[in-house]
């Protein structure tokens, strides 16, 4: 295996492309080296991309905040904007792991890990956010959404790289929330979770995006649970409806850790939990 | 497998190191340079034992390369006592009896480190989340917890006659 630190991320995706075998991008590296420890991934290539100042860097514009894909947990919670304008978001990332592993995990390592658990992913396609994917081709920007596409799989081709992850600007009287449950309080993975992102209008929803995450083979969107609360001021009824809305559109597994039903169940009580939140930080009352 | 040659700072020392590119920190800092004192337990991440600081952030040494180093500051256990003196917090894990057989004692002592540089009176349910990657199978972390509550205490007066020294001179 090679070990390569390359300083652009035009560099790090013709290292990629040129590679014949099996080449893996090191971000937090949190998930990558338990699989290469447990043997389920034998590199030839890893391409560290955390000496790459575009990676490293988190930047403001009228389009919105880009954070780098090397950005790790740690730094992103210490950013004080961000967790203002996306306290959701930048909650769901700082509950991946241990002080330990924030210090070194990335949104963008949850998102292309695939785990259909990822704390991260949901609150992202809740937010809209985008990423940026580098390759010796050029550069496209891809809804979160498209990028899982299974448990473990990404939509991502050979020789490419997500250089950043794209929030959206943030419109006046908007707020986001991410709950997830687990059976412990702390050090653990997702049973159920949920994402909403929404914005206000004299008090009412205007819009609203709900994500569900742990209930199906990857983070779903849930346009029917959005369309519940859009034009309500979250009343028993449309919260009733959002609930039914997410157990609806839930796909679980049925392991130890969550029934089907159980799971099922949950997604709808989450919900309500979060987008309460959200409603009352957008400033709705 | 090609060697990698790496130029990294360890508790202030310079120092340089070749490993395989696959190699974790954890290793080299036990196998190749002899600090022993960063331990071993699951090698995936969950325990803590490994912990040490790659400039200045709590990680674990079993999920960061060797080679990832290169150029990086890294805090061992090794560099906590200073002259010969034991850091308040060594103190009180003997004071406390915060250990029985001790394997995760180095990697609780960087973590409850780095919780008091960055918040010198945490609650006790602070201090219980900050050391959440941190196993320990002995203590029930009752005694972990009284230690680093009576460690902040303790240091939060020394910083006090420090600051007032600095006021006068």
């Amino acid at each position: 295996m090679r070990y390569e630190s390359p300083s652009t991320t035009r560099e790090a995706a013709a290292l990629l492309d040129k590679e014949a075998g099996v080449a893996h991008v090191l971000a937090g590296g949190t998930d990558l080296l338990v699989r290469m420890k447990l043997g389920h991934i034998e590199p030839d290539l890893l391409v560290d991309i955390k000496r790459i100042p575009a990676m490293k860097s988190i930047s403001h514009s009228a389009r919105g905040t880009r954070i780098g894909a090397a950005v790790s947990g740690a730094e992103l919670g210490e950013h004080k904007a961000i967790a203002k304008a996306w306290p959701g978001v930048v909650e769901a990332t700082n509950l991946i792991g241990s002080d330990q592993i924030q210090s070194r995990c990335t949104m963008v390592g949850n998102l292309c890990n695939a785990s259909p658990a990822a704390d991260s992913v949901p609150a992202m396609i809740a937010a809209g956010a985008r990423v940026v994917v580098v390759s010796r081709r050029g550069r496209r920007t891809v809804p979160v959404e498209k990028i899982v596409t299974g448990p473990g799989r990404t939509s991502l081709a050979r020789g490419e790289v997500i250089e950043a992850v794209v929030l959206p600007a943030r419109p006046a009287r908007s707020g986001d929330a991410y709950l997830r449950f687990t059976p412990r309080t702390e050090m653990d993975i997702a049973v159920v979770s949920v994402g909403v992102n929404l914005t206000l209008e004299r008090g009412r929803v205007k819009t609203a995006r709900v994500v569900l995450g742990a209930v199906a083979p990857t983070a779903i969107l849930v346009p029917a649970a959005a369309k519940a609360i859009i034009g309500t001021r979250l009343d028993d009824d449309a919260l009733d409806k959002l609930a039914a809305a997410c157990s609806a559109a839930c796909n679980p597994i049925d392991d130890k850790r969550g029934t089907i039903e159980y799971r099922t169940k949950v997604a709808g009580v989450l919900a309500r939990r979060a987008v309460k939140i959200a409603f009352q930080r957008a400033g709705g009352a | 497998m090609a060697a990698v040659l790496v130029s990294t700072t360890i508790n202030g020392d310079a120092v340089q190191y070749a490993c395989p590119p696959d190699e974790s920190l954890l290793d080299v800092l036990r196998n190749r340079l002899g600090l022993s004192g960063v331990k071993e337990g699951c090698s995936t991440g969950d325990c803590g034992a490994c912990s040490v600081t790659l400039d200045g952030r709590l990680v674990c040494s079993c999920l960061v390369l060797g080679a990832e180093a290169q150029g990086r500051e890294i805090a061992t256990i090794e560099g906590m006592a200073q002259d010969g003196k034991l850091h308040p917090l060594q103190e009180n894990f003997i004071e406390y009896a915060a250990l029985q057989c001790g394997i995760c004692t180095p990697g609780f002592l960087m973590a409850a480190k780095v919780l008091l540089e960055r918040n010198p009176d945490p609650t006790e349910t602070e201090i219980r989340y900050a050391l959440a990657g941190n196993l320990c199978r002995c203590t029930g972390y009752d005694k972990i917890v009284h230690a680093v509550q009576a460690s902040a205490k303790e240091m939060r007066k020394l910083n006090k006659k420090k600051s007032r020294k600095k006021a006068r001179a």
